[in-house]
């Protein structure tokens, strides 16, 4: 793929001439080397292609630009070549530039669409819970609307298969909670009192939310993904064409599958938080289960539990109308889908905590 | 002179057997097509020769290398000799079409980037697209764009031979004539080799100079296409009446 060029100047006449093959690898340098000669007092140039091998597209572009620079100048050029290949090749690219010289220019002003203001998502949003809240009246009409076989597939799903996580999760915020505590007790020998602590805390506020970041890193970001490359595919377009409207098929069952398993799992999350503090004030404190459980039983009372488990369905109506809302505006393209998984988790989880603050801040207020 | 040589190639699925001993030559400057009926392994075959897929058995030898235990320096530059094009174009979608084609020159040469440009726009307008059209990102744009902008991409390295998955599905028919006269011109021109999948009988007509008729897991007819009644088999009785 060897390929050179020698110029020779007599008077006011350079001739350039190349040999090998000149391709893509090749002009580079030879662009270099011509690029250092200096015109001033030529005028005429001669681009001697008689010894060239073989001449490929981009450096036919080379030859074509080198011609035109040169007319533009005002030095007169002409191409000497015998080739018919390698005239033909020429030949293309000069009748394209033609094509392309003639074409209107169209200035590529983006246009300001309201693609990226808060205004159009939050509008967007809006839309999406109108046709949810319609869909579900659609699923009030009959019973026989309700799709339960994808609602079990998706408890199944974002239920069962988290209950290890979940568990696993509560276990050591329960341990992590009880430890500190017991280490600031133990100052004022007010021991017993991390039953009070633990019974309020996990029940009411850690357990709920624990649960709810873990879902909605795991079942929140599913969603997104799962419908997002639907929407790709042209899968969710072939559900509507063939009447299977995506909210009642997709929409809903995942959201109420998801309103379904969050009380459980907060449940599971409760008795594991529970179980590991019970671990540490045997421990730590000196705290037998028995005397844990009775004490338990005299302090915390059953509002406490209450409130947790009800915190649920709520948590996972955001949770999974984020995810969702999030897989059907992801675009045609791949990199979509990246962004709206990531969007999905961080606003779910923010829509949690105000959710969950809005709920201690009522509570508060009502004295419960 | 034989570009690609297919020696007794076995493929199999698990259970399911796909290719029971091809045989085929394809020569320089040749557009050749692999046809056959749904299913059959022509896509397989021709991802098989461009080291998409391993085959079980048998030899491809494309360029005077074999794809058996091809080294990643050997495939690597045998990936330069080619340019593919994928049935539904397969642009990067994070790009734009004149970024798409211009990737392989910024990463393979070190041009400059006012001649890569000249180069992308050359390569644009020579698929039938106006430079405008460089700018638009692959979501934005018809099928047909796709496929246009598809063989821009193959095209940016200059290759000696080109893959062509169904070129002309999802072509109006205007389009899709254009399209086979470009392939006609580029190899004319370019001194290509073509080999491409197709169900366009007009198309196959129109560019092939030789094809190979796959069926029930072998060759059925490997020649010319005025030949190819000649042909016993079903499918050919029916393709071809």
């Amino acid at each position: 793929m060897a390929s050179n060029l020698t110029k020779n100047i007599q008077g006011d006449k350079l001739s350039i001439s190349f040999s090998g093959e000149l391709t893509l690898y090749t002009i580079a340098a030879l662009q270099k080397k011509i690029d250092s000669i200096s015109f001033n007092e030529v005028n005429f140039v001669v681009l001697d292609l008689h010894k060239v091998l073989y001449l490929d597209t981009a450096a036919a572009i080379l030859i074509v630009k080198l011609e035109e620079d040169y007319n533009i100048k005002s030095k007169k050029t002409t191409i000497i070549c015998l080739n018919k290949k390698i005239l033909s090749t020429l030949e293309l690219v000069k009748m394209q530039r033609i094509i392309t010289n003639l074409e209107t220019k169209i200035d590529d002003t983006k246009d300001s669409s309201l693609e990226n203001n808060f205004f159009h998502s939050f509008l967007l949003f809006m839309e999406f819970f109108g046709k949810l809240f319609f869909t579900q009246l659609y699923y009030l009409k009959s019973f026989a609307h309700i799709r339960f076989k994808e609602i079990a597939f998706e408890l199944n799903e974002s239920a069962i298969k988290a209950l290890g996580i979940v568990a696993l999760t509560s276990f050591l915020i329960g341990l992590v909670v009880a430890y500190q505590s017991a280490y600031q007790l133990k100052l004022y020998g007010a021991n017993i009192f991390i039953v009070d602590i633990l019974g309020i805390s996990i029940l009411r506020e850690l357990a709920p939310l624990i649960t709810a970041i873990v879902i909605a890193g795991r079942s929140g970001s599913a969603f997104t993904a799962q419908i997002g490359a639907m929407k790709i595919t042209q899968e969710l377009d072939a559900m509507k064409t063939m009447g299977f409207d995506p909210f009642v098929f997709l929409v809903m069952p995942r959201i109420i599958a998801l309103m379904i398993a969050m009380p459980l799992l907060i449940f599971v999350a409760d008795i594991l938080g529970i179980f590991g503090g019970m671990i540490v004030s045997e421990i730590d404190l000196d705290i037998s289960y028995e005397l844990f459980l009775e004490r338990f039983r005299e302090v915390v009372d059953i509002k406490h539990f209450l409130i947790g488990i009800i915190k649920g369905p709520f948590f996972a109506f955001l949770i999974a109308s984020i995810g969702i809302y999030r897989g059907l505006i992801v675009k045609n393209d791949t990199q979509s889908i990246g962004l709206n998984t990531t969007k999905s988790v961080v606003e779910s989880i923010f829509a949690v905590i105000v959710c969950d603050a809005l709920f201690s801040i009522a509570l508060t207020n009502l004295g419960i | 002179m034989s570009i690609i040589s297919v020696r007794d190639l076995h493929t199999q699925f698990d259970e399911k057997i796909v290719h029971k001993g091809l045989n085929l030559d394809i020569n320089e400057g040749e557009i050749y097509g692999l046809l056959g009926p749904s299913g059959c392994g022509k896509t397989t075959l021709l991802r098989e020769m461009v080291i998409l897929q391993e085959y079980s058995r048998g030899n491809i030898t494309i360029l005077d290398k074999s794809l058996n235990h091809i080294s990643q320096v050997h495939a690597q530059s045998l990936r330069r000799e080619w340019g593919v094009l994928f049935q539904a174009g397969a642009l990067f979608s994070s790009l734009s079409i004149a970024e798409n084609i211009a990737l392989p020159l910024v990463e393979y040469t070190d041009l400059s980037l006012s001649m890569i440009n000249e180069i992308v726009k050359f390569k644009i307008n020579l698929v039938g697209l106006k430079s405008a059209d460089g700018l638009l990102y692959p979501s934005q744009i018809s099928g047909g764009m796709k496929k246009k902008a598809g063989l821009a991409r193959a095209l940016a390295m200059d290759p000696k031979l080109l893959f062509l998955d169904e070129p002309t599905s999802g072509l109006d028919p205007i389009s899709a004539r254009e399209f086979d006269a470009l392939i006609l011109k580029l190899r004319d021109m370019l001194g290509l080799t073509v080999v491409m999948v197709s169900h366009d009988l007009r198309s196959i007509y129109d560019t092939l100079d030789r094809v190979a008729i796959i069926d029930e897991m072998k060759i059925i007819y490997e020649g010319t296409l005025s030949d190819v009644k000649t042909s016993s088999s079903d499918f050919v009785q029916t393709f071809f009446k």
